[in-house]
């Protein structure tokens, strides 16, 4: 269990972490998301010390590690794996050797090594690429060695610094495959920072939305996409539904015009033909489009809701109240 | 060419390769450490140390300043103090490996400030130990600058070397003088710049080579 306390961390006169309190349970893939710059990577490194708060306490189960001396930090360290989005392998080491200074670091012997990078690598599907070099890999593979390297000292916690940043969109979801199943296999917590939503999605189970050094939002990430708190995290969401009307389509409406957020299993065709046989109104769909959030769906509907100003005032109503969610993008002038 | 010229020349030869042999075996010897120690002080990393930092900052720079005929007299009185004589190839090594070390720790430096600050956090966060940072990742890392900073060292020194003669530390470059522009024996001038041309197009050649193959990026 990892556990932030007023965590605060300045630069000189800038705030880079402003107060932060956070839990996450043991087991759980939580995701920091931000713009650059809003502190989220601070907050990582802040994490395993790799920078040490300025003010609060850092626990990872149960230890304050804020409150301990150098070599004990080093020592807490091999039980906090982290990757990074640049990979950082040691270029000059074959992919053996870098998965190994973990293992020297601490400091277990030759053959305790022998017999632990073989496993390691077949776990991140990279058995035959021991005698290779970091620079004869791709991106997607020297991650994957990134993350040999992060569990091979068993960590109880995995930090991955914008971990699928620089791979491309396949990669990506193999290497968020990979987390995930580490996560399920071996009970590890996994800490985050991304700023694609589409990670979140994939494999975050609660996120925190960061803005100026601050949490400002710490969500579901089902509850994040269907019922977003905050105007940032809206704007997160948005990236992912990607739901832009054209001009035309708004300029030519007659009626009202809103988006309607379907959770999980709510039956959709029914309310809106509902809607339409209890009011004297019609519902024309302009956009629509399903996302899966960690496998559960979420719908998004975007009407234009035609018909006198009271009866579409009661059509919206009425939708609001049967899907929890919907928003007047328009009004009918 | 004489006979006589010809074994003159083979004298200086092996005194340069004495000369070069003890100042660049100390230069490395003593550079690498001291190099690794300005990089591990500066800011930012995990020895941090502004005093230390600024110290031998300052000492390697004023070294580094003084012309290199100076600080062979300047270091007269040391020479004989450690050496017992202040004349001869041994004598004129140990200045040059006291611009040697300046020099070739700064060029460490340089090339340790090359490697890619994340490798080194990535490794801060395996929970390794300074030392275990330097072995496996300092040194191992910044390969390909040490040899290539090496290079530019022995060539450096290699041209030094030359103003060893005056300390009687002979040498081709104490030849070329004495020879050829003392006694105006031209070819001789001509013959022994030709040979350091072509030493020193070995040298950059071997060490080009060499920082290549060290170079696994």
């Amino acid at each position: 269990m990892i556990e932030l306390v007023n965590v605060t961390k300045t630069y000189n006169s800038v705030t880079a972490v402003d107060n932060v309190n956070l839990t996450i349970p043991k087991g759980e893939i939580f995701g920091i998301i931000g713009y650059s710059g809003a502190g989220k990577s601070t907050l990582l490194r802040c994490l395993n010390l790799l920078e040490k708060p300025t003010a609060g306490q850092v626990l990872i189960n149960k230890k304050d590690l804020t409150a301990l001396s150098k070599t004990e930090v080093r020592k807490e360290r091999l039980k906090i794996g982290m990757i990074f989005q640049h990979f950082h392998l040691i270029s000059s080491a074959k992919v053996y050797d870098n998965i190994a200074f973990s293992m020297l670091a601490a400091g277990k012997t030759k053959d305790e090594i022998q017999l632990r990078v073989p496993e390691l690598l077949e776990m991140v599907g990279l058995a035959d690429r021991a005698d290779h070099y970091p620079a004869q890999l791709s991106g997607g593979q020297k991650q994957r060695v990134g993350i040999a390297r992060a569990l091979a000292n068993d960590p109880t916690v995995l930090l991955c610094d914008e971990a699928t940043s620089a791979l491309d969109p396949n990669t990506t979801a193999s290497i968020l495959k990979l987390l995930k199943e580490i996560n399920v296999s071996l009970g590890i917590t996994i800490v985050l920072i991304t700023h694609e939503m589409e990670v979140v999605q994939q494999i975050c189970h609660r996120v925190a939305v960061m803005e100026n050094g601050k949490v400002i939002e710490v969500n579901e990430a089902y509850e994040l996409f269907a019922d977003p708190q905050t105007p940032l995290a809206k704007q997160f969401v948005q990236t992912v539904h990607s739901l832009t009307l054209p001009e035309r389509l708004l300029k030519a409406r007659t009626g009202s015009i809103a988006q309607i957020t379907f959770r999980g299993d709510s039956a959709e065709d029914s309310i809106i033909s509902e809607t339409i046989s209890r009011f004297k109104v019609t519902v024309n769909i302009l956009h629509g489009q399903i996302s899966y959030i960690q496998d559960r769906p979420l719908g998004i509907l975007i009407v234009e809701i035609k018909g006198n100003q009271s009866e579409i005032e009661r059509a919206i109503e009425y939708i609001t109240i049967r899907t929890n969610r919907l928003e007047v993008l328009a009004d009918v002038s | 060419m004489s006979l006589n010229l010809l074994n003159e020349f083979g004298i200086a030869f092996l005194e340069t390769a004495w000369m070069l042999t003890i100042s660049v075996t100390l230069a490395v010897l003593i550079g690498i450490p001291l190099g690794i120690g300005l990089f591990v002080t500066s800011e930012g990393m995990f020895w941090q140390n502004k005093i230390l930092q600024n110290i031998s900052g300052t000492i390697i720079n004023i070294i580094r300043s003084i012309p290199f005929v100076i600080l062979l007299v300047v270091l007269l009185p040391l020479t004989t103090f450690i050496l017992g004589t202040s004349m001869g190839p041994t004598a004129a090594s140990l200045s040059l490996t006291v611009a040697g070390i300046p020099f070739y720790a700064r060029l460490v430096e340089n090339s340790l400030r090359e490697i890619d600050k994340g490798v080194i956090e990535a490794a801060e966060s395996c929970g390794a130990s300074p030392w275990l940072i330097i072995r496996k990742v300092l040194l191992p890392e910044s390969k390909s600058g040490l040899i290539a900073g090496l290079t530019v060292t022995i060539i450096s020194l290699l041209s030094y070397s030359a103003m060893a003669g005056m300390i009687g530390g002979g040498g081709i470059g104490d030849l070329a003088i004495r020879f050829g522009y003392y006694r105006y024996q031209n070819e001789v001038m001509v013959m022994t710049v030709v040979f350091l041309i072509f030493l020193v197009q070995l040298i950059q050649f071997i060490g080009d080579r060499a920082a290549h193959a060290a170079d696994k990026r």
